[in-house]
């Protein structure tokens, strides 16, 4: 589905990813853990064509992405939950929905909509206007009404509280179930442990360390060295 | 009264050609971040080029889709060739449509000489109609209707439509836009085009009563940026409310205190800029 190969990224003057491989396969959940400043971001930069590589190939569906415009990659499958949400905020909930709403895969409206109930309510409020969870939920939404292959989550339990948390969970596992691949970038251990089919970890922009959820749970010496917890 | 009616008219309807380039103006920068010093060139060209149509075919509509078109595709040019390589980077962007605004300057005093010009009113506008005890000039009237129904027109693509809520989906946040597959180069192209269209549409349409004249690029320029000081950038509320706003005031301040008519409208844009430094409908 995605394959990152050996993907050197600069921010600027500053060197942030340093060779970076990674492999999503169709249907898998792929967590990418790593501490604050690693470069998780950039990599999903990298991915989206925002901040493209300098060095190395991304490939979606077998199709070199590495320089195409941003708009592109999104339209041949690529759904983006960015860091920190970003909703449209002076558009409402449904205008959020329209304008990304792309192709006729199975996520219409109307399924979507069923998996974030809370939105259904609330069409018309404006998004800069609705709590953090709401947000979350919305940007997972538009992402999906874009029909995806590919689903690209950012933090996205960053300053949730646990019971948006858990909601977000559940959706996650019902995305799983339908099929639908996802690479979830996550600084919450736990949360990435549950749903993830296989997990990276990174520092220091390359990674470090590939291993299956199970693993890295009873794995406390990992998880000190690479994640501190 | 009379004179109270007529003056508050004269001011609509300019204030009315203040909007068509304001809302481009404001347009622009809302969704590209570029100061356009060349709008007011926009407007020089599209009543020029509509001066060139109405001399030889006579017709006032061929003139304004002379005019329209003309800029339009000088808007397309520009941004496709020139803006879009310094994308994000505000000081050469507006140092490059200040370039563009002495080019078009020079260009225009070159071909069509330094003499002022009038275009005629269209036929169907010529007379003066009754109105409230008085005769009033049609074709003013006929302005302020149609720059309504511009200000409906544009309130509808920019609220009702697809392609305006991408236009502020793009105006929140440009990067998060394209990398949700909305593909915000083809906005800017279509924003930066639509608005030289606006701006040509109201030089076309003030011939018949501002005039052409070289000078008129800045002279219309500066008002256009006073209607969205106080307007508020990127608001098309503010560029109506900012362009009704210093018509009356221009129009007002030449009648009464001729000597100072531009105190009268940046004192104002002063007060409005101290009190609320984002206009009276700008964000943040």
């Amino acid at each position: 589905m995605l394959n990152i190969e050996d993907v050197h990224t600069y921010y600027g003057d500053s060197y942030v990813l340093q060779g970076v491989s990674l492999e999503v396969m169709p249907g898998q959940v792929v967590a990418l853990l790593g501490r604050n400043g690693v470069g998780k971001t950039t990599l999903a930069r990298s991915i989206m064509g925002l901040t493209p590589p300098r060095k190395g190939v991304i490939r979606f569906r077998n199709a070199d992405i590495t320089h195409t415009p941003a708009h592109r990659i999104a339209r041949l499958g690529i759904g983006y939950v960015p860091q920190g949400r970003q909703v449209f905020r002076s558009l409402n909930i449904r205008e959020n929905l329209q304008v990304t709403a792309r192709g006729d895969g199975q996520w219409t409206f109307e399924r979507v909509l069923d998996l974030f109930p809370n939105l259904r309510s609330r069409m018309r409020s404006l998004a800069g206007k609705l709590s953090g969870g709401e947000q979350q939920m919305l940007a997972a939404a538009r992402a999906l009404v874009g029909n995806p292959g590919l689903l690209l989550m950012d933090e996205p339990t960053e300053g949730l509280a646990p019971l948006m948390v858990r909601e977000l969970g559940r959706t996650i596992g019902e995305l799983k179930q339908a099929g639908t691949s996802i690479l979830l970038i996550e600084q919450q251990l736990n949360f990435a442990l549950r749903y993830a089919d296989i997990v990276f970890i990174m520092q220091k922009g390359v990674i470090v360390h590939k291993c299956l959820p199970e693993e890295l749970a009873s794995d406390t010496a990992a998880k000190s060295r690479f994640l501190g917890v | 009264m009379n004179f109270w009616i007529i003056q508050t008219l004269n001011g609509i309807s300019f204030g009315m050609l203040l909007f068509l380039l304001a809302s481009g103006l404001s347009l622009i920068y809302g969704l590209m971040k570029i100061l356009n010093l060349t709008h007011g060139s926009f407007y020089m060209l599209g009543g020029y080029a509509g001066l060139v149509a109405v001399k030889y075919t006579g017709s006032f509509i061929l003139a304004v889709l002379a005019g329209c078109a003309c800029v339009t595709i000088i808007g397309v040019v520009m941004e496709r060739f020139f803006l879009r390589r310094l994308h994000l980077q505000e000081m050469p962007q507006t140092l490059l449509t200040f370039g563009f605004l002495f080019i078009f300057s020079d260009l225009a005093m070159l071909i069509w000489g330094s003499n002022p010009e009038t275009l005629p009113k269209p036929a169907l506008f010529e007379q003066s109609i009754p109105l409230l005890g008085t005769f009033y000039p049609s074709y003013r009237l006929f302005i302020i209707g149609f720059g309504l129904a511009v200000a409906m027109l544009l309130w509808w693509v920019q609220e009702g439509t697809r392609i305006g809520a991408m236009i502020r989906a793009g105006v929140d946040n440009e990067e998060i836009a394209r990398a949700l597959g909305i593909n915000v180069s083809l906005l800017f192209t279509l924003v930066f085009a639509f608005g030289a269209f606006l701006a040509a549409l109201g030089g076309v349409m003030g011939g018949p009563i501002v005039g052409v004249f070289p000078g008129a690029d800045f002279e219309i320029m500066l008002l256009g940026f006073v209607v969205v000081i106080i307007g508020g950038l990127g608001s098309l509320k503010g560029a109506l409310v900012g362009g009704l706003a210093v018509g009356l005031l221009d129009n007002f301040g030449k009648v009464f205190f001729p000597e100072f008519a531009l105190f009268t409208i940046f004192a104002p844009m002063a007060l409005i800029l101290a009190v609320r430094p984002t206009g009276l409908f700008g964000r943040e």
